[in-house]
């Protein structure tokens, strides 16, 4: 048996086939869908999920790996500066990425990346939008890394 | 498919000595791929993220012994100094999310001829660290890789550590690619000058069966040993000699004849690059 801690939750997991992702999980078994599955390979981003603080694919992580870790998905986010000011900027058409985006920029402003436009661009770049909202996100990302 | 997870180094051992079947995964963003689109089906995975041990380096006799679970991350912010040209490598691993959890140790073992620390390994004179139940191997980075996603490894061996000497001179790695971020190597390619006993390693990747070096290209080098200003003739003729060890195919990601005409603009441009750094006094 695999215990899941996502947000704070302690989850009991019967994982019969080991093959199932931390994706998989958190989506079919746990109900938080609101992590995407974009492309399944570690290319899209959208996946992206705090594993003990880190930014880390949920798609390309095994469930059972993350046994005794601490893990942090888009619903584990009380009013973060980030969700509003990706509303107020319109940094999203779709929506699809965003989950993820706001994971990946999270962890972006902990790790200090978030110095000028180009670290920003740079730091976010395994996150794919192909709505095109890039210059948005990045404004988003930009005003809360000033504010912070 | 069985799931194996070591919490010791010495239980992982024994574990894969039981079940030499098993693949091992570390970040599993190259083990991942192949199962999430089914591209294989290991009879089993032996987890080593639990092993602590994995996760430190330590400085052992001028090299930095990287221990196998330490991650892209972590080379970038810790060993930049020491090792620049595995660090500029692992700067261009995938993204942020994908450098928090993948390891040199995971690119020896999946052994892609694309895979971006190998220049780098082979340039500066790696060594890896095998190890299983019967003892440890130290296997030189250019006798590793035989083939095509294959490398020297025995069944119950496990990838331990890679030992990379500390720069003895300026070191540089160049990489094409689609874009910026996310993408496997068209072709690659590592420089590493030993100012010490003035000596050249260098490392291809992704233009032939295995990462290899330009053993030619070296010997040139080393013989035109840089002094005053780079000589445009010198340059070519070693990005001539780097192309020529090439021997890419034509593939999705870019044609044959096209490799070989980035290699030697790889190759001369990270020598200027280098022969710059030699002549500031080792200041890049």
């Amino acid at each position: 048996m695999t215990t899941l801690t996502v947000n704070g939750t302690e989850y009991p997991l019967d994982l019969a086939d080991p093959r199932v992702t931390l994706l998989d999980a958190l989506r079919d078994r746990l109900d938080l869908t609101g992590t995407k599955k974009g492309c399944d390979q570690g290319a899209c981003g959208a996946c992206t999920v705090l594993c003990d603080g880190r930014r880390i694919l949920a798609c390309l992580t095994l469930a059972a790996q993350c046994d005794g870790r601490e893990i942090t998905t888009i619903e584990g986010l009380e009013s973060h500066p980030l969700q509003d000011a990706f509303v107020r900027h319109d940094a999203f058409q779709c929506g699809y990425c965003t989950s993820g985006q706001i994971m990946s920029a999270v962890a972006l402003l902990g790790e200090n990346r978030a110095g000028t436009d180009a670290d920003i661009r740079e730091y976010m770049s395994g996150n794919l939008c192909r709505c095109g909202a890039y210059s948005n996100i990045v404004a988003a990302v930009r005003e809360v890394a000033r504010h912070a | 498919m069985d799931f194996l997870r070591a919490t010791t180094w010495a239980e992982a051992l024994r574990m894969k000595a039981d079940r030499p079947d098993a693949t091992p995964v570390q970040g599993g963003t190259d083990v991942m791929v192949e199962i999430n689109l089914d591209k294989g089906r290991p009879k089993a995975l032996l987890d080593l993220t639990p092993v602590a041990e994995l996760t430190e380096w330590s400085v052992e006799s001028g090299n930095i012994r990287i221990g196998a679970g330490v991650t892209y991350t972590r080379i970038i912010a810790e060993l930049a100094d020491r090792l620049p040209g595995l660090a500029q490598a692992s700067r261009t691993v995938g993204s942020p999310q994908i450098r928090n959890r993948g390891t040199v140790a995971g690119n020896l073992g999946a052994a892609s001829p694309a895979g971006d620390s190998h220049p780098p390994l082979l340039a500066s004179g790696a060594i890896v660290e095998a190890e299983s139940v019967d003892g440890t191997r130290m296997i030189p980075v250019g006798d590793f890789y035989t083939g095509v996603k294959r490398h020297a490894l025995a069944s119950h061996e496990l990838i331990r550590a890679i030992h990379v000497p500390v720069k003895r001179g300026p070191q540089y790695f160049s990489k094409i690619g689609t874009r910026n971020a996310m993408v496997i190597a068209v072709c690659s390619f590592g420089i590493a000058l030993n100012a010490e006993d003035r000596t050249v390693g260098t490392g291809i990747g992704s233009a032939a069966p295995t990462p290899r070096r330009a053993v030619e290209a070296e010997a040139f080098l080393a013989g035109n040993w840089p002094a005053g200003d780079l000589d445009p003739a010198v340059a070519k003729r070693f990005g001539e000699l780097v192309a020529a060890a090439a021997a890419p195919i034509d593939d999705v990601r870019g044609s044959s004849g096209y490799r070989v005409h980035a290699l030697a603009v790889m190759a001369r441009r990270t020598l200027g690059w280098a022969w710059q750094e030699l002549r500031n006094g080792g200041r890049s």
